[in-house]
C-alpha cells in the first residue's frame, strides 16, 4: 500500500499488518505543491483529460439534448402528454423531483456533517460532492417547475404584492417545500463557492493562459492567503457547515411532508420524515461512489481518493441500507399492528397487487444487494462496488415509485386506476442524466474537483501541513 | 495636509517555507512594537492568526443576525399575508387576532426556519467579502513575483510601511535576523 501519510486515531500505516492497514487520507509523497499540481493541471488542463472524458461529455450532451426536445414537446402539447391521470396525477414528475433531490443531499451531509464530526477523510470528496449537489437539486427542480404546466408563471409559488391580492397558503406542505429548496439550492451554491475561492486563489497563480489566469483571478476574487481572511474564512465556512445540517434534515422531511400530511394509507405516517432522509443519503453515497470510483482511475487520484474513503462510502450505504430496510419492514408492521383495514389492504396491494413487482425490485435492490457490501475485499473491489451503487441508485427510484404508485390502489375500488408513464416522461427523464453529466464534466474540466488548500492540511508537519488538523480542532 | 507622502512601497515580505518559522517571526516583530503586520499562508494555519492576535472573529455575530432578521421577517411575512392582509381561514384557524392566530403556529415554523438558514448563509458570504475587502484583484502584494507563491507552497510575513514603527532598512535589518527564506520590497 501507498506510504501512509495520515492515521485518524493514532494507528499509522507503518502498523503491524494484522492492525487495520486502511486509514490513509492521502497517498503517495505530496508536499504543498505536488498537491497543487496534480489537482490544479486537471482544472488548468495541463494535464490531458482522458479520452473517456469526452466520451461522457459526448452522451451527456446528446441526451441534454434529448431534454430539450421533451421540454419543448411538453410546452407545446402541455402536461396531457405524460402518463399522468386521476389518481395517479403527479406520477414521474415527483418521482424523480424526490429522486435527484435525495441523491443531492449526500453531497452536504459529506460537506457539512462530516466536518462537524471531525472526518477527515471527507476533504477529498467533499469539493465533487457538491458539485453533485448543485447538479442534482437543478434537475430536481425542473419537475415540479414543469409539472406546473406553465412554468413561466412559477413566480406565483413566491408571496409578492400583486393584483389578485392572493399569497400563497403557508399551511401547505407544498408552500414549504418552495421555500425549503431554493434555500437549498442557494445554500449548496454558497457552501461550495466559499470553498473555492482559496482554490480559484491557487489556480490564479498557477494556470499557464493569460485567460485562465483572469478568469480564475476574477472568480478568487483577489484572495491572498491574509491570516486575518483564514481566521474569518474558516470561522464562516464551519458555520456555513452547522447550518447546513439541520437545512438537509428540513429539506428532505419537508419533501416527505408532501406525501405525509395527506390522508392516503400508507403515506400518512410519522416514519416518513426520517426514512425519506436516510433514503437520500443512501442514494446520495451510491451517486457519489458512482462518480468517484471512474473518476479516480481516469485521472490517478488515487493518492486523494484512497481506499479508506471507498470503504468508508461503502460502510455509510450498507448502514443506511439497513436503516431502509427497517422503514420498509416498518412500514408492513405498522399495517398489521395498527388494524386499520385500509393500511392493511394497501400494503397487501402493494405486495402482491398490479404493481407488486416494482415492490420486489425494491426490496431486492435496497436490501439484498448491499448485503455484499459486508465482505471489505468486495467493498473495495471498484467494479463489484460499481454494479451495487448502480443497482441501489435504480432501487431508490423504485423506492419512491413504489410510494406514488400507491395512488392506484387507495380507499374506494371505484378511485382505482393504473399509471403507465409515456415515453415523453422517459426522455426527460433520462434528459436530466444529460443536464446532470454535462455539467458534472463541465466542473470536473474547469474547477478542481479535489480542495487544494484543504488536502495541504492532511499533510505530514514535515511536508509543510498540518498532520490533518485542520482548524476546526484547533485553539478557538 | 501636504506634508502625508504616499509611500513609495508597500511594506516588506519575508518568506518561509514551513508554518512555524513565520509564527515564531510574527510573535517576535509584535513584540518589537510593529501593528501592521500580516501573515500569509497557502492553506489555513490556525496558528498565524493566533500569533497575530486575532483570535476571535466577528462572522458569528453577524450570522446569527442575520439569521435572526430572516427568521423573524419569514414569520411576520406569513402571518400578514395568511392572517391580515388576506386571511385564510382552514379548520377555523384564521383570525386577525394574533392568539387565534398562533393556534396553528407549527404550520408555519418550517419557512420560518428556511428563512432563517437562507440570510444567516448570505449574511455569511456577503460579510465575509466585505470584511476581508474582497473583491479585490489587484492588491499591492501581487507586485512582488515571490507573492505567487504565497498560494502554493511558501509562507510570508508582510510589514506595512504605513507602520508607525515602519524604516526601511531598520525593518529590513529586523527581518533578516528573523531566519526567514528571502526578504523582499514590495512596490506600491
Amino acid at each position: 500500500m501507498a506510504t501512509g501519510v495520515l492515521a485518524h486515531d493514532g494507528h499509522h500505516s507503518s502498523a503491524p499488518p494484522h492492525v487495520e492497514p486502511l486509514p490513509v487520507a492521502i497517498g503517495g509523497q505530496h508536499s504543498m505543491g505536488s498537491v497543487c499540481d496534480a489537482i490544479g493541471d486537471i482544472a488548468t488542463c495541463v494535464k490531458p483529460h482522458p479520452k473517456n472524458w469526452y466520451i461522457v461529455f459526448g452522451i451527456g450532451f446528446t441526451l441534454a439534448a434529448g431534454f430539450l426536445v421533451a421540454v419543448t414537446y411538453l410546452l407545446t402539447y402541455g402536461t396531457g402528454v405524460w402518463g399522468i391521470n386521476v389518481p395517479t396525477a403527479w406520477g414521474f414528475a415527483i418521482i424523480n423531483f424526490v429522486w435527484w433531490i435525495g441523491i443531492g443531499h449526500a453531497g452536504t451531509l459529506i460537506s457539512a456533517i462530516l466536518l462537524l464530526l471531525h472526518q477527515r477523510w471527507r476533504t477529498s470528496i467533499n469539493r465533487f460532492a457538491e458539485a453533485m449537489t448543485i447538479f442534482a437539486v437543478m434537475c430536481a427542480g425542473v419537475f415540479p417547475l414543469l409539472h406546473m404546466g406553465r412554468p413561466w408563471l412559477a413566480y406565483w409559488l413566491f408571496p409578492f404584492p400583486n393584483n389578485f391580492a392572493m399569497y400563497p397558503q403557508f399551511r401547505s406542505p407544498l408552500a414549504w417545500d418552495v421555500f425549503a429548496v431554493t434555500t437549498y439550492g442557494t445554500v449548496s451554491v454558497i457552501f461550495w463557492y466559499v470553498g473555492l475561492i482559496p482554490d480559484f486563489g491557487v489556480l490564479r497563480d498557477s494556470a499557464p493562459t493569460k485567460i485562465q489566469r483572469w478568469a480564475y483571478g476574477m472568480l478568487s476574487l483577489g484572495w491572498r492567503g491574509s491570516a486575518y481572511h483564514w481566521r474569518r474564512y474558516e470561522k464562516v465556512y464551519l458555520i456555513l457547515a452547522g447550518i447546513s445540517t439541520p437545512l438537509v434534515f428540513s429539506v428532505h422531511s419537508i419533501v416527505s411532508f408532501d406525501f405525509a400530511v395527506s390522508i392516503v394509507p400508507l403515506w400518512h405516517a410519522t416514519i416518513f420524515p426520517p426514512f425519506f432522509v436516510i433514503g437520500a443519503i443512501f442514494s446520495g453515497f451510491a451517486m457519489v461512489l458512482f462518480l468517484a470510483l471512474p473518476l479516480r482511475k481516469w485521472y490517478g487520484l488515487e493518492d486523494f481518493i484512497t481506499d479508506w474513503h471507498i470503504d468508508n462510502c461503502a460502510k455509510v450505504m450498507l448502514g443506511t441500507g439497513m436503516l431502509v430496510s427497517y422503514g420498509y419492514f416498518c412500514e408492513v408492521w405498522m399495517a398489521w399492528y395498527s388494524h386499520s383495514l385500509y393500511e392493511a389492504d394497501t400494503t397487501w396491494q402493494r405486495l402482491f397487487g398490479p404493481y407488486g413487482w416494482s415492490y420486489w425490485t425494491l426490496i431486492f435492490c435496497n436490501f439484498i444487494a448491499p448485503q455484499v457490501l459486508w465482505y471489505r475485499p468486495w467493498r473495495l473491489n471498484p467494479y463489484i462496488l460499481f454494479v451495487v451503487c448502480v443497482i441501489v441508485l435504480i432501487g431508490m427510484w423504485f423506492e419512491r415509485y413504489v410510494i406514488v404508485i400507491t395512488l392506484t390502489r387507495e380507499y374506494m375500488p371505484s378511485m382505482w386506476g393504473r399509471y403507465a408513464p409515456t415515453v415523453w416522461d422517459w426522455l426527460l427523464y433520462i434528459g436530466t442524466f444529460g443536464i446532470f453529466f454535462t455539467f458534472f464534466m463541465l466542473f470536473v474540466r474547469y474547477v478542481p474537483m479535489i480542495s487544494i488548500t484543504e488536502m495541504r492540511e492532511l499533510l505530514p508537519k514535515s511536508a509543510g501541513g498540518q498532520d490533518g488538523h485542520s482548524i476546526a480542532e484547533g485553539p478557538p | 495636509m501636504s506634508d502625508v507622502i504616499e509611500p513609495k512601497i508597500y511594506g516588506l515580505l519575508a518568506e518561509y517555507d514551513r508554518p512555524d518559522p513565520l509564527i515564531e517571526a510574527i510573535k517576535k516583530v509584535r513584540a518589537e512594537g510593529y501593528t501592521k503586520i500580516d501573515g500569509y499562508s497557502p492553506y489555513a494555519v490556525a496558528g498565524i492568526a493566533d500569533a497575530l492576535g486575532f483570535i476571535k472573529t466577528e462572522m458569528a455575530t453577524i450570522m446569527l443576525c442575520g439569521g435572526l432578521v430572516g427568521s423573524t421577517s419569514a414569520f411576520l411575512m406569513q402571518w400578514w399575508t395568511n392572517a391580515i392582509d388576506y386571511p385564510i381561514n382552514i379548520g377555523g384557524r384564521a383570525s386577525l387576532d394574533v392568539f387565534e392566530f398562533l393556534k396553528s403556529w407549527p404550520s408555519f415554523i418550517p419557512i420560518t426556519f428556511e428563512g432563517g438558514i437562507l440570510t444567516c448563509a448570505l449574511s455569511g458570504v456577503f460579510g465575509l467579502i466585505a470584511i476581508c475587502g474582497l473583491p479585490r484583484p489587484h492588491h499591492p502584494l501581487f507586485n512582488a513575483n515571490i507573492f505567487s507563491r504565497c498560494s502554493r507552497d511558501r509562507f510570508f510575513l508582510s510589514v506595512e510601511a504605513t507602520d508607525p514603527k515602519f524604516d526601511l532598512e531598520a525593518t529590513k535589518a529586523l527581518l533578516a535576523t528573523l531566519s526567514p527564506m528571502s526578504v523582499t520590497e514590495v512596490p506600491a
